[in-house]
C-alpha cells in the first residue's frame, strides 16, 4: 500500500512514516495542506491520514477539495481534540474514519487496512487467490496453510497483484507502490521481486503479459 | 428578598407608628389645655351667673340641698357652687359642693385639696351685695375629660394599626415583585446559560441591577469562551507531541533494525524536550492570564536579568551569543519575572529559528529600552500582526514551535507596560524585536 501522511509535527510525522513502513506499507508525508493536495494530484494513494490543524489551513479543506474532486481514497482523519462536533464534520465531509491523538500506532494502522479493504469492496482481511493467502495485518503469506517467508518488498507486490487480481498492474504501477518520493528507484526490482514470489508462491502463480505488466493467473 | 421586605416593613411600620404616637401625644397636650381652658372659663362663666342671680334673689341664704335632682349626665356635678358672705358665713352651696370651704383665696383661681381630690376654685367677690360666689370643680374630672377626649381618637387608630400593617406588607410585595421575578429567572438559570436579563419590563431603580448583571455575564462568556479556544489548542498542541511520542516509542518496540531504534529513540528524546517546554509554556500562561492584580513595577536592571536569563539556557553551540555591554547601565520600569519570560521566550524564539550564527541584544537608539536581533528567516509581512496571537501557527512556523513564544512575551510586556515591536530586520537577514517604555 502507498500512504500519504500530511502532518505537519516533525516526530509524529516520522514516527508514522517508519511505523506504518514496518506493517508494509511505503509513506508519503507531506506537513501543509497546499503540499497534500499537489501530492495527491501527482500520486496515486491507496489511503491518506489526516491531520486536521496544518499551519496554513485546516485538514477538512484538504478533505473537501479532494471529495470535490471525485476522488474516493480512502481518508483516516487525525483529531488532537475530543470534540464530538470535529469528529462529525470530519465524517460528514467525507472521511472514512478517525482516531483520536495520541493513537496506539497497530490501531491507526488496522483501521488504514479496514477503510482500504471497504474502498475495494472487500468482507475479509486476508485476500485469498487459490491456495495463497495473505494476511495483511499479520504481514504473512501461506500456501496450502503452509507459511511463506517473505520480504517486505516481496509482500507489497503480491499485496498489489492479489488486491486487484484479474487487472494488469503495470511495472510502474508496481514501482509507484514499493517507493516512496524521496527513494531511489532500483532498475529490474520489480523483475526480481516477481521472480523470486514466483519461487516461493509456485512458478505459475503470476502472469506476465509481454510488454503490459503482471497479474495473478486466473484459478482454473 | 424577605429580608428586605421585612427591613423596609419594619421601617415603614415604626415610622408610620411614630407619626402616630406624637401625633397621639400633640393631641393630648393641646386637649388638655382647650380642656383646662374651656372649664376655667366654665367657672367664671357660673361665678357670675351666680353672683348676678343672687342680686335678683337679694342675697338670701339658700340652702343646701334643696334643689330638684336631675338625672345625672356623663359629666353631671361637674361644676359646684358655695356663696359665703363676706364675714365669713356659709350662705349657700350646691349639692355636690364640699361643706368646708372651698378657698381661702378671696378672689380669681386657686386649687386646693379636699377629702383627696385636688379641687380647682374661681372665687368672685362682690362687696356691693356683701358676697363672694365659689365655683370650683374637680382636677380629675377635667383629666377624665382629656382622656375621654383622647381616647375616642386613640381607639380607631389602635384598629386601623392591622389594618395599615397589612396594606405595607401587601404593597412591599407588589413592588418588590419586579427583583424577586429577576431573582427567580437567575436561579432558575444553568450554569453555561449567560444570556443578558430582561431589563425591559424591570422599573428604573432595577434597571442599572439589570444592567449591571448583564455586562457581568457579557465579560464571563468572553473570558469563557477565551478559555474554551486556548484550552482547545493546548489540547491540540500537547496530543501532537504525545501522539508522536507514542508512536516512535511503538516504532523503537516493533522494529528490529538496530539503525531504526536509535533513530527512534533520538525523536523520543526531542519530543520530551520540546513538550516540556511546551509545558513550561502553557504554565507560563496560565500565570500570566490568572495575575489579575497589578505587581508594582519597579526598576529593573535590564542587563543583568538578560544576562542571568540567557547564562541559563542550553544553546546550540552553532549559535554565538552577544550582549551589548551598554546594558549593563540600562534600568527599566517593569515586573522582573515578567520581564524574565519577556525575554527568555525572545531567546528561545531567535534559538528555534535559527540553525547557526549570532543573536544580539543591544541597546536601543532612543536608549529607553533594548532590542534582540537574529539571524533566522524573519516573519512574512503579513504575519507579523498575528504572530503574537496565542498558537498562530504561520506558514514557516519552526520544527519546534509551539505558537506560545512571542504570545507570552507580548503578555509578559503588557504586564510590566512596555511596548513590544517586531519587525524584519533592513536587509532581510532575520528578526528585530524590541522592548521598551511604552
Amino acid at each position: 500500500m502507498r500512504l500519504l501522511v500530511v502532518e505537519d509535527d516533525p516526530i509524529l510525522s516520522d514516527g508514522l512514516k517508519v511505523g506504518l513502513g514496518l506493517s508494509g506499507s511505503t509513506v508519503d508525508c507531506v506537513g501543509t495542506c497546499e503540499d497534500a493536495v499537489s501530492a495527491l494530484i501527482a500520486t496515486d494513494f491507496s489511503a491518506i491520514v489526516l491531520d486536521l490543524m496544518l499551519p496554513d489551513g485546516s485538514g477538512l479543506d484538504v478533505l473537501r477539495t479532494l471529495r470535490a474532486r471525485g476522488d474516493r481514497t480512502p481518508v483516516v482523519l487525525l483529531t488532537a481534540r475530543d470534540g464530538v462536533a470535529d469528529r462529525i464534520a470530519g465524517l460528514d465531509g467525507g472521511a472514512d474514519d478517525y482516531v483520536g491523538k495520541p493513537f496506539d500506532l497497530d490501531e491507526l494502522s488496522a483501521r488504514i487496512r479496514a477503510v482500504v479493504r471497504r474502498a475495494a469492496g472487500r468482507a475479509s482481511a486476508t485476500l485469498v487467490h487459490g491456495a495463497i493467502r495473505l494476511d495483511p495485518g499479520r504481514f504473512a503469506v501461506t500456501v496450502d496453510h503452509r507459511p511463506v517467508p517473505v520480504s517486505r518488498r516481496e509482500f507489497m507486490v503480491l499485496a498489489a497483484l492479489m488486491e486487484r487480481p484479474s487487472v494488469l498492474h503495470s511495472k510502474s504501477d508496481l514501482e509507484e507502490q514499493l517507493y516512496g518520493w524521496q527513494e531511489e528507484v532500483e532498475s529490474n526490482a520489480v523483475e526480481v521481486h516477481i521472480h523470486n514470489l514466483r519461487a516461493k508462491i509456485g512458478r505459475h502463480a503470476i502472469e506476465t503479459v509481454r510488454g503490459l505488466g503482471y497479474r495473478m493467473r486466473a484459478i482454473a | 428578598m424577605s429580608a428586605l421586605r421585612t427591613r423596609l416593613f419594619v421601617v415603614l411600620l415604626v415610622a408610620t407608628g411614630l407619626i402616630w404616637l406624637s401625633a397621639v401625644l400633640w393631641i393630648y397636650v393641646s386637649s388638655k389645655r382647650e380642656v383646662e381652658h374651656f372649664v376655667d372659663t366654665q367657672l367664671q362663666e357660673a361665678a357670675r351667673m351666680v353672683i348676678s342671680v343672687a342680686d335678683r334673689v337679694g342675697a338670701s341664704p339658700v340652702p343646701g340641698g334643696q334643689e330638684t335632682p336631675i338625672p345625672a349626665l356623663d359629666y353631671a356635678h361637674q361644676l359646684t357652687c358655695q356663696i359665703w358672705s363676706l364675714s365669713g358665713s356659709m350662705l349657700a352651696r350646691s349639692s355636690g359642693a364640699p361643706e368646708h370651704r372651698m378657698t381661702d383665696a378671696s378672689s380669681g383661681f386657686s386649687e386646693r385639696a379636699i377629702n383627696g381630690d385636688t379641687w380647682r376654685v374661681f372665687t368672685l367677690e362682690d362687696p356691693r351685695k356683701g358676697i363672694r360666689v365659689m365655683v370650683g370643680d374637680r382636677l380629675g374630672m377635667r383629666e377624665r375629660l382629656a382622656n375621654d377626649l383622647v381616647r375616642s381618637f386613640v381607639m380607631p387608630v389602635l384598629l386601623v394599626v392591622p389594618l395599615l400593617a397589612l396594606l405595607i406588607w401587601v404593597s412591599l410585595g407588589r413592588g418588590l415583585r419586579p427583583l424577586r421575578r429577576m431573582a427567580r429567572d437567575i436561579a432558575a438559570r444553568d450554569a453555561d446559560d449567560m444570556r443578558a436579563i430582561d431589563a425591559g419590563r424591570a422599573p428604573d431603580e432595577v434597571r442599572p441591577l439589570a444592567d449591571a448583571l448583564n455586562a457581568l455575564f457579557l465579560k464571563v462568556e468572553t473570558a469563557r469562551r477565551h478559555e474554551r479556544t486556548v484550552t482547545a489548542f493546548a489540547a491540540h498542541e500537547l496530543r501532537t507531541p504525545l501522539a508522536g511520542l507514542k508512536t516512535q516509542a511503538q516504532v523503537a518496540m516493533a522494529s528490529t533494525d538496530p539503525s531504526v531504534v536509535k533513530a527512534a529513540l533520538r525523536q523520543i528524546l526531542t519530543a520530551v524536550d520540546q513538550t516540556t517546554r511546551l509545558v513550561r509554556q502553557l504554565l507560563d500562561a496560565a500565570r500570566l492570564d490568572a495575575e489579575t492584580d497589578e505587581r508594582p513595577l519597579i526598576d529593573v536592571e535590564v542587563g543583568a536579568l538578560i544576562a542571568e536569563t540567557i547564562d541559563g539556557m542550553r544553546v546550540d553551540e552553532r549559535i554565538r551569543t552577544l550582549v551589548d555591554p551598554r546594558l549593563r547601565d540600562l534600568k527599566m520600569r517593569g515586573d522582573p519575572e515578567s520581564l524574565r519570560l519577556a525575554i527568555r521566550n525572545l531567546h528561545e524564539n531567535a534559538v528555534q529559528h535559527m540553525g547557526a550564527g549570532t543573536i544580539e541584544w543591544g541597546l536601543n537608539a532612543t536608549g529607553t529600552g533594548f532590542f534582540v536581533r537574529d539571524q533566522g528567516p524573519g516573519i512574512p509581512e503579513e504575519e507579523l500582526p498575528h504572530v503574537t496571537t496565542r498558537f498562530f501557527r504561520g506558514r514557516h512556523k519552526s520544527a519546534s514551535g509551539s505558537g506560545l513564544g512571542l504570545a507570552i512575551t507580548e503578555m509578559a510586556a503588557r504586564r510590566s507596560r512596555l511596548a513590544l515591536l517586531l519587525r524584519n530586520r533592513q536587509d532581510g537577514s532575520g528578526l528585530q524585536v524590541d522592548l521598551e517604555a511604552a
